[in-house]
């Protein structure tokens, strides 16, 4: 940096046009050095830097323009934006700038702060901090293709991860890129939160997001949540988020109508990222390691958030001990409705609840699989409204849902499924049997205000011998 | 030239594979690449002869220099257009 007096400008700044005079009088009275980011010709008659590819801006950081610095032995000492005759006066040691101008004018953005123009800079000029391999694609190289053939999709297109976009998704976390974020199965793949950037340009996120996936992929690599197995079984698991707390409302999550449909960004590309970080790092790919019979499209991704305002109870991720931002991943089969459009009473509807819930897995299964119950505004209303919380819910549909463990054996019913005689004979045939072992179920509130119907997220084979549901803070 | 970020594990190479060796030719393109050596071509007009003989259909290329690998342009239009390509050397 040359010493004495440095301005950076543009001619699409009327701040910038303004204050030309004053360069004239500066450049008389001393050492002046003018970078224009847009038009090398501007201000005339002056020597001017030629800065349109913006390196210099981007070096000294400007913001602003126009800026004006004082360089000393090669070294900044003095900054200031915009136009204020007296910060101008004061910095030069000039008196009597700009007479005809007003005292006063606010700066212009500067174009190397330009939406994407920053990002890109720092990738140009910037310490590389990136270490993912590169891909270089030939000019013919169609890019989506290119992503499709390297098996880098989950069958609908990709935003191709470039540099540029992976270091503007990394500014949506405070993290270093090379922090480890966890272990990714089936490969058992140390996968860093770089790793996880790219991802997440895969799945279409905003950097916004980034924290919300990371939370995801750190709770589903959890020894209890099991996503080995979760890949593994010939069910249709996969993994279910439902965020809690202020974020879901800051990314813009959709709690509403059709929330756990398609149609909104973050809760689509959260989901997806999730699942393209188990294929692409994880290496759990449908087929391979992925052995799922059926699957169902809740494998493509299944986010969503919880609209707790609305909710007659406390978020589910409080309930489970994590206040704020959080989410709580659960292993999910698939997307059930429960209609009820005539109860008004809590019990009536607690009795629609559990004789659907009791079809989970299978209805002479008990305690094998855990479920998500998605209760609607309308349904919700029903319980507010009788003052039940979900303690008081739970407790009504566990009694509504235990039987005595005989009517649940192997034959019992003219069907060869059910609990094992062994297992009854040793509990004794009179024992009851609750249908969802202790925490088993949990009760989340979503959707849009209009339609007397829940949903009912059948889950995996659960607890130590399958997957825990797994809550975790979400954090920057 | 746009540059992509792996999103993978890394445990692959990045470059794809070869295809299986085809048992005939029949019905298939053949991309006769000239790494640019002396007298190459010598071979290759030769080889491009017979296998015209034979009903194959061939295509010629050729590398800007033999002291680099082929640019990645060049393997991609190779690529696309055929389903074997023999790339020869001769010195």
């Amino acid at each position: 940096m040359p010493d004495g007096w440095v301005v950076v400008l543009k001619r699409d700044c009327p701040t910038c046009t303004l204050v030309e005079p004053v360069l004239h009088q500066l450049a008389g009275a001393g050492e002046l050095s003018v970078y224009s980011q847009d038009d090398p010709d501007f201000p005339a008659g002056l020597p001017v830097v030629d800065d349109r590819e913006l390196e210099t801006s981007w070096r000294l950081q400007v913001d602003t323009v126009p800026t004006l610095l004082r360089v000393e032995d090669g070294t900044e000492v003095a900054r200031t934006v915009g136009w204020l005759r007296s910060s101008w006066e004061e910095l030069t040691g000039v008196t009597g700038l700009g007479p005809d101008l007003p005292d006063h004018r606010p700066g212009c953005g500067s174009r190397s702060v330009e939406w994407g123009v920053e990002e890109e800079l720092d990738r140009r000029y910037g310490e590389r901090v990136l270490t993912s391999r590169t891909v270089e694609l030939a000019d013919l190289e169609d890019e989506h293709e290119a992503a499709y053939a390297r098996g880098w999709t989950d069958g609908l297109p990709v935003v191709p991860p470039t540099e540029a976009r992976v270091l503007a998704m990394l500014t949506g976390t405070t993290r270093a890129p090379d922090e480890v974020v966890a272990v990714v199965p089936p490969d058992l793949v140390p996968c860093t939160v770089e790793k996880v950037a790219v991802n997440a340009v895969l799945a279409g996120c905003l950097p916004e997001h980034l924290p919300v996936v990371l939370a995801a992929v750190a709770a589903a690599c959890t020894d209890g949540f099991n996503m080995h197995g979760v890949l593994a079984t010939t069910m249709p698991a996969g993994p279910v988020i439902v965020v809690n707390g202020p974020v879901a409302q800051a990314i813009g999550m959709n709690s509403g109508v059709n929330a756990l449909g398609q149609g909104n960004r973050a809760n689509a590309t959260i989901g997806r990222a999730l699942q393209l970080v188990v294929r692409n790092v994880g290496g759990g790919r449908p087929g391979e390691v992925d052995r799922g019979s059926q699957g169902q499209p809740g494998k493509y991704t299944a986010c969503f958030a919880e609209d707790e305002a609305g909710s007659p109870f406390d978020p589910l991720a409080a309930s489970r001990g994590v206040e704020g931002s959080a989410l709580t991943l659960f292993a999910g089969c698939g997307w059930w409705p429960v209609v009820d459009q005539l109860s008004r009473t809590p019990e009536s509807l607690a009795r629609s609840l559990a004789a659907s819930l009791r079809g989970v897995g299978h209805p002479k299964l008990a305690i094998v699989f855990d479920a998500l119950l998605v209760l609607s505004p309308e349904h919700g209303r029903v319980f507010r409204e009788a003052g039940w919380d979900r303690a008081r819910l739970l407790a009504e549909l566990e009694g509504l849902l235990t039987v005595p463990a005989a009517e649940l054996s192997r034959g019992v019913d003219g069907m060869a499924e059910g609990m094992p005689p062994a297992m009854i004979a040793g509990w004794g045939e009179a024992v009851p049997l609750p249908k969802f072992r202790p925490g088993g179920l949990l009760i989340a509130h979503a959707g849009g205000t209009a339609g007397l119907f829940s949903t009912i997220v059948p889950g995996w084979v659960s607890g130590a011998g399958g997957s825990e549901p797994t809550t975790v803070p979400i954090g920057a | 030239m746009r540059v992509l970020l792996d999103p993978t594990s890394e445990r692959v190479p990045a470059t794809r594979t070869l295809n299986p060796r085809p048992a005939s030719l029949d019905g298939l393109t053949v991309g006769l690449l000239d790494i640019s050596k002396a007298r190459g071509d010598v071979l290759l007009d030769r080889l491009e002869s017979r296998l015209v003989a034979d009903g194959v259909t061939v295509r010629r290329y050729a590398k800007p220099t033999f002291a680099k690998p082929a640019p990645i342009d060049l393997r991609h239009e190779i690529a696309v257009q055929c389903e074997v390509v023999i790339e020869a050397l001769a010195d």
